[in-house]
C-alpha cells in the first residue's frame, strides 16, 4: 500500500542576482532583478509502508527541496504529494503526528539543556501520556545507548551523541513516516554505524517508512534497497541499488603500477583513465574488452602490479550525473 | 596597496545595500535626539511639570516595574530562526510555534521577579518619601492591566516578526518602532509632561498602553481606566487578527523561497 504519492512534482524559486563591483551594487539597490529557478521538476514516484528509500543527488539537485514539500513545509508549484493520505501543506495536526524530519545540519533540541528537557516537550506537544513516555524514551535510548547521556546538556555531548538525542526527539511519537536529510553527516564512522544501525532496526520494529538522503554511500547501501536518484530537479532513477550496480557491472576498474611512470597520452589507448597519481593509474574498462584490454597492458607495459576490481557505489553514481549512464 | 581597502569597502557596501528597506528604519531610529529635543522644549516652554518630585519618583519606579513584567524580545528569536531555518522544525509540531514564545517569555517574567522584589526593597531605602501602599482595587487593576499590556507589547513585536518571511533584517523596523516606545509609551516621561490635545491623540493608539496606562494605574493618577481598558483590548483584538493574516502570508512566502 502507497504512503508516498507523488505526482509531477515541481517547485520553482524566484532568486536575486547581482553582478559584482560598485556598478552592480547600486543596480542591484535601485532595480532588484530576479531569476527563476526549476529546483525540482515534475517528478512523480510513490512508497510503500514500510520502505526504505535512498534518495540521491549532487548538491543542488532538489533533494532537500522535496523532502520539505513532502513534510509540508514548503508548498510545490505545480503537481501533487499525497503523504500517508493528507496534502502536507495543509499542515494538519494529525498528519504533522505522523511524520518527523531530523536534519543533519540543524538541531531541535535545547542547547543549554539535557535532552530530558526537550524530550520532555516534544512529549506534552505530542500529547504523549507519562507512562507510554517513559516506556517510550527507555526503549529508544536503549536502542541508541544513550541512556547516560540524557540528563547533560547538550552543548556538552559530542556531534554523535548530538545526533542521537535528535533522533530521539524525532522519534518520541513513534512517526509512521521519517525523513531524514543527510543524518550522519560530520559524524565519525563509529558514530555514522550506530546511526545506521538504529535506524534499520527502527524500521523493523515499528515499520516505518524512511526516506532518507544522503552523500555517505555507506549509509545507502546499508539502509535501502530501493534508490531515488535527483540531477537538476529530475528524477532520473528509481529502482533497487543492486540493479543500478548490475548495469554498471558492465564496467571494470583496472588499477595498474608502472615500474616508470607514463604520460597520459601513452595510456589513454588502453580505455578510459579514472585517475593517474605517479605510478598508479586505474582505468574503467568495458567488461567485453577486459581479457583483451589486459593482455595488450602485460605485452606493451612496464607492469609490476595489477588489480582488476568492480566499481564502488561512489563511482557508479559520479559516472551517472557526469556522463547519464542510464 | 589601496587594492585590499577599496575591494573591503565595495563588498561591504554592497552587503549594507542588501537591506533596502531596513536602510531607511535605521536611519530613522537613530533620530532619537531630534524628538528628544521636542519634549524637554516644551517642558522649558511650559515651566512646570504637572507632577511633583515624589509623584516622578513613583512613577518611574512603577515604570521599572511594569518594564520588568511586559519586556519583549521576540522578533530577535523569531528573525534567527527564519534566517536559520530552525522555524521548520517547529512548523513540523502539531503545536503553533508562538506559544513557545510565549512560554519562554512567560518563564522569564518569572525568573525576574525575586528580582523585582529586592530591587523595590533597594528603591524604598533609598527613596523613602517615595513609599506608597497601593490599595486592593489599585493592585487588581494593575496586575490585569500589566497582562493586558505584555500581550499587546507582544502582540505587536510578533507582527513585526512576521516582517522576517519577506525582509533579511525584520529588527530594524522594530528599532524605529522601539524609539517611538521610548517617548509614547511613558519611559522617558510621562505623558502627563505633553501639551493636552497631543495627549488627548496618544490615548487612542497602543503606545501609552504599554507602560503610561498600568503605571499610573499602580501609583493611583488620575486616569480613565474603563476607556484605557477598552481601547487595549480593541488593539490587542486588531494585533491578533493581524497576525493572523501576517502568519498566513508569511509561512506562505517563507516556503515559496524554500524554507
Amino acid at each position: 500500500m502507497s504512503i508516498v504519492e507523488v505526482n509531477n512534482l515541481s517547485k520553482t524559486y524566484p532568486v536575486a542576482i547581482k553582478n559584482p563591483g560598485l556598478k552592480g551594487t547600486i543596480s542591484h539597490f535601485l532595480n532588484r532583478q530576479y531569476r527563476l529557478i526549476k529546483a525540482v521538476e515534475k517528478i512523480s514516484f510513490s512508497l510503500n509502508e514500510g520502505e526504505i528509500v535512498g534518495f540521491l543527488g549532487p548538491n543542488g539537485a532538489g533533494k532537500t527541496t522535496t523532502l520539505k514539500m513532502l513534510t509540508g513545509l514548503i508548498h510545490p508549484t505545480d503537481g501533487t504529494v499525497r503523504v500517508a493520505g493528507y496534502t502536507p501543506y495543509k499542515r494538519q495536526k494529525s498528519f504533522l503526528n505522523k511524520i518527523s524530519l531530523v536534519m543533519g545540519q540543524k538541531q531541535q533540541l535545547l542547547w543549554d539543556l539535557p535532552a530530558l528537557d526537550s524530550l520532555k516537550i516534544n512529549a506534552a506537544i505530542y500529547n504523549i501520556p507519562d507512562k507510554i513516555f517513559k516506556t517510550r524514551l527507555d526503549e529508544l535510548a536503549s536502542m541508541l545507548s544513550l541512556e547516560d547521556q540524557l540528563n547533560q546538556p547538550i552543548r556538552k555531548l559530542s556531534l554523535g551523541q548530538r545526533m542521537k538525542a535528535e533522533l530521539l526527539a524525532s522519534l518520541i511519537h513513534h512517526p509512521q513516516i521519517l525523513f531524514l536529510d543527510e543524518p550522519t553527516l560530520g559524524l565519525d564512522v563509529n558514530a555514522q554505524a550506530a546511526v545506521r544501525d538504529f535506524l534499520r532496526d527502527y524500521n523493523s520494529r515499528y515499520q516505518a517508512t524512511i526516506i532518507l538522503t544522503s552523500h555517505y554511500m555507506a549509509d545507502i547501501t546499508a539502509l535501502c534497497r530501493r534508490i531515488l536518484i535527483i540531477n537538476q530537479g529530475i528524477l532520473i532513477y528509481d529502482g533497487p541499488l543492486d540493479k543500478l550496480l548490475k548495469k554498471f557491472a558492465a564496467y571494470r576498474q583496472v588499477k595498474i603500477d608502472l615500474a616508470v611512470p607514463l604520460a597520459r597520452d601513452e595510456l589513454e589507448q588502453y580505455g578510459e583513465i579514472t585517475s593517474i597519481e605517479g605510478k598508479e593509474v586505474n582505468f574503467s574498462i568495458p567488461f567485453e574488452n577486459l581479457n583483451q584490454t589486459i593482455t595488450r597492458m602485460l605485452e606493451d607495459l612496464d607492469i609490476l602490479d595489477f588489480s582488476v576490481l568492480s566499481p564502488p557505489v561512489e563511482e557508479v553514481i559520479r559516472l551517472l550525473f557526469t556522463k547519464g549512464l542510464l | 596597496m589601496l587594492k585590499i581597502p577599496y575591494t573591503l569597502m565595495v563588498v561591504y557596501y554592497a552587503h549594507m545595500l542588501e537591506y533596502r528597506a531596513e536602510i531607511f528604519f535605521w536611519v530613522l531610529s537613530g533620530s532619537l535626539p531630534i524628538i528628544s529635543m521636542g519634549v524637554w522644549m516644551q517642558a522649558a516652554n511650559n515651566g512646570f511639570f504637572s507632577l511633583s518630585a515624589v509623584s516622578f519618583a513613583r512613577y518611574f519606579f512603577a515604570v521599572f516595574q511594569v518594564r520588568q513584567f511586559t519586556n519583549v524580545w521576540v522578533i530577535w528569536e523569531f528573525e534567527r530562526e527564519v534566517v536559520e531555518g530552525t522555524l521548520s522544525f517547529r512548523l513540523l509540531q502539531p503545536l503553533d510555534p508562538a506559544w513557545h514564545h510565549v512560554a519562554k517569555h512567560l518563564a522569564e517574567k518569572l525568573t525576574r521577579l525575586p528580582l523585582a522584589v529586592i530591587l523595590s526593597i533597594f528603591f524604598f531605602w533609598l527613596y523613602p518619601q517615595a513609599m506608597w501602599l497601593p490599595n486592593m482595587t489599585q493592585i487588581i487593576l494593575a496586575v490585569f492591566s500589566v497582562t493586558l499590556s505584555f500581550t499587546l507589547s507582544f502582540l505587536i513585536q510578533y507582527n513585526f516578526s512576521m516582517l522576517a518571511f519577506w525582509m533579511e533584517k525584520a529588527t530594524s523596523v522594530q528599532l524605529f518602532w522601539s524609539m517611538l516606545q521610548i517617548f509614547f509609551s511613558g519611559i522617558i516621561a510621562p505623558l502627563d509632561v505633553y501639551p493636552e490635545a497631543f495627549r488627548e491623540i496618544l490615548m487612542w493608539t497602543p503606545f501609552p498602553y504599554i507602560v503610561y496606562f498600568p503605571s499610573s494605574i499602580l501609583i493611583g493618577l488620575d486616569i480613565q481606566v474603563e476607556k484605557g481598558i477598552a481601547i487595549m483590548l480593541f488593539w490587542i483584538l486588531l494585533c491578533y487578527t493581524l497576525n493572523r493574516w501576517l502568519w498566513r502570508k508569511g509561512l506562505r512566502n517563507y516556503s515559496s523561497m524554500g524554507a
